[in-house]
């Protein structure tokens, strides 16, 4: 029994219907449990004030929004080498939930940034590259929309998505280069003394899981349908000719 | 390889190739700066660096959707693929043909466009060497991003979005080193690391190309 096993569609279906279920429930209870804490039952941050609870789709939403294009980026490379359909549709699958993401984080640290820094947008690292991140996205789902051939979009589309990566991680150094920026650092290292206090920080970590939750749910949703949508077509190909 | 070489400069020689509108739209580039942001001569000397590199990129953007367009619509790139030149080496042809007979002409034009940026005095060397350092990568990446769109219809739309992106690190490098040789500071590591994405692109981005080519012939 192999992890491989799961690159058949039927096999992959199988397992996704089951799996998506409980994934969805948790997504659920993970977002609603984490926001709704969060957002009513947290005091309000000294400084910040009630500004701070932004953070519960803030940090959330960025965290998704860069491990879907590290899905993406794996995805790829499988399909690049071991040529399995459901990788590519998954990473095709995974690339609007990430941007979409990317939109939440920056917009929420927008307001945020208007409340604690006074400005909506600052050309900080962190922000930059964020933006960088979304043009990458955007990028990737154009080229995927632009090619009708599936599998030659899949090629082209996973070679951009491994291109892409390497130069997205350059901007991102670029970046720290040219400005030092406003945003604070990783403020939940595990390997940190001083870290955000607990009242705000057990919230956040269920509004985390629920976020990764909810990405997972929505990518097994769309490779789903992907897999049906192929399906159909070659269905109408065979009655066609 | 030498004859793809030969053959591409003359085609570039004799059709033009797209090298004087490049050429042409970056000097309108440069003249619509002051239009828009008014005569202000000190102002104009701090944007200078970068838009002497935002104006060098773009206007090498448009050269690019027609580097695969005629072998890929008259069938040479079939016959090429059939023939005993690797892929990777004919691309890495058409990266130096680029470079040569388009990005050359800009570096030589960008002097000339900064006199009427007022530039500082000081900087001119630099922003010569930057962009000459910079060009092998604009030429590389353009080349990359052209094999992923050849086969796209009114794929220009497309070239530049997937193309801009993957500029960034390199117009970051290059107008940071000319902007902090204008202010009299230290330069060398941005160069440095300007060289070294010219280098990788060089050297990675022909296979990549070559791979993506090969999926749209199979």
């Amino acid at each position: 029994m192999s992890l491989w096993e799961y690159a058949n569609p039927v096999k992959f279906l199988r397992l996704s219907r089951k799996l998506r279920p409980w994934v969805t429930l948790g997504a659920v209870l993970g977002c609603s449990i984490g926001i709704v804490w969060g957002f009513f039952f947290t005091p309000e941050e000294r400084v910040q004030g009630a500004s701070v609870k932004i953070i519960y789709l803030h940090v959330p939403s960025a965290l998704v929004a860069i491990n879907a294009w590290f899905l993406m980026f794996v995805a790829s490379l499988i399909w690049l080498i071991r040529r399995h359909h459901v990788s590519a549709l998954a990473a095709k699958a995974a690339a609007p939930i990430g941007a979409v993401m990317t939109l939440i984080g920056l917009i929420t640290g927008a307001l945020w940034g208007q409340q604690t820094w006074g400005s909506w947008w600052e050309w900080d690292p962190r922000l930059t590259s964020f933006l960088i991140l979304f043009v990458f996205y955007i990028g990737y789902i154009a080229l995927w929309d632009a090619i009708e051939d599936p599998d030659l979009a899949a090629d082209l589309t996973a070679i951009l998505c491994l291109v892409g990566s390497v130069f997205a991680v350059l901007s991102r150094y670029a970046s720290l280069f040219f400005n030092q920026g406003l945003h604070q650092d990783a403020s939940m290292s595990v390997d940190k003394a001083e870290n955000v206090s607990d009242v705000f920080w057990q919230p956040l970590v269920l509004s985390m899981a629920g976020f990764i939750l909810l990405a997972l749910a929505l990518t097994l949703l769309r490779t789903e349908t992907e897999i049906f949508k192929r399906r159909t077509a070659a269905l109408i190909r065979r009655e066609v000719h | 390889m030498k004859s793809i070489i030969l053959r591409d400069i003359r085609l570039a020689l004799r059709a033009g190739g797209g090298l004087g509108q490049a050429l042409g739209f970056f000097v309108i580039f440069v003249v619509l700066v002051p239009f828009g942001i008014g005569d202000d001569q000190a102002l104009n000397a701090r944007l200078a660096p970068g838009l002497l590199w935002i104006g060098a990129l773009l206007s090498a953007l448009l050269t690019l959707e027609r580097i695969f367009y005629a072998d890929w619509q008259d069938g040479s790139l079939e016959v090429i693929m059939t023939s005993s030149l690797p892929l990777e080496a004919y691309v890495l042809g058409k990266m130096i043909v680029h470079w040569a007979m388009v990005m050359m002409p800009l570096v030589a034009l960008a002097p000339v466009l900064a006199v009427l940026l007022n530039l500082e005095a000081g900087a001119y060397g630099m922003m010569l060497l930057s962009l000459f350092l910079g060009a092998p990568a604009l030429s590389a990446i353009g080349v990359f991003a052209a094999g992923l769109t050849v086969s796209i219809q009114r794929g220009g739309l497309l070239l530049s979005l997937l193309v801009l992106p993957l500029y960034i690190p390199t117009l970051m490098f290059g107008a940071t080193s000319v902007r902090r040789a204008a202010m009299g500071f230290e330069m060398s590591s941005s160069l440095m690391i300007l060289a070294a994405i010219s280098l990788a692109s060089l050297a990675v981005l022909p296979f990549v190309t070559a791979a993506s080519l090969r999926a749209i012939m199979r």
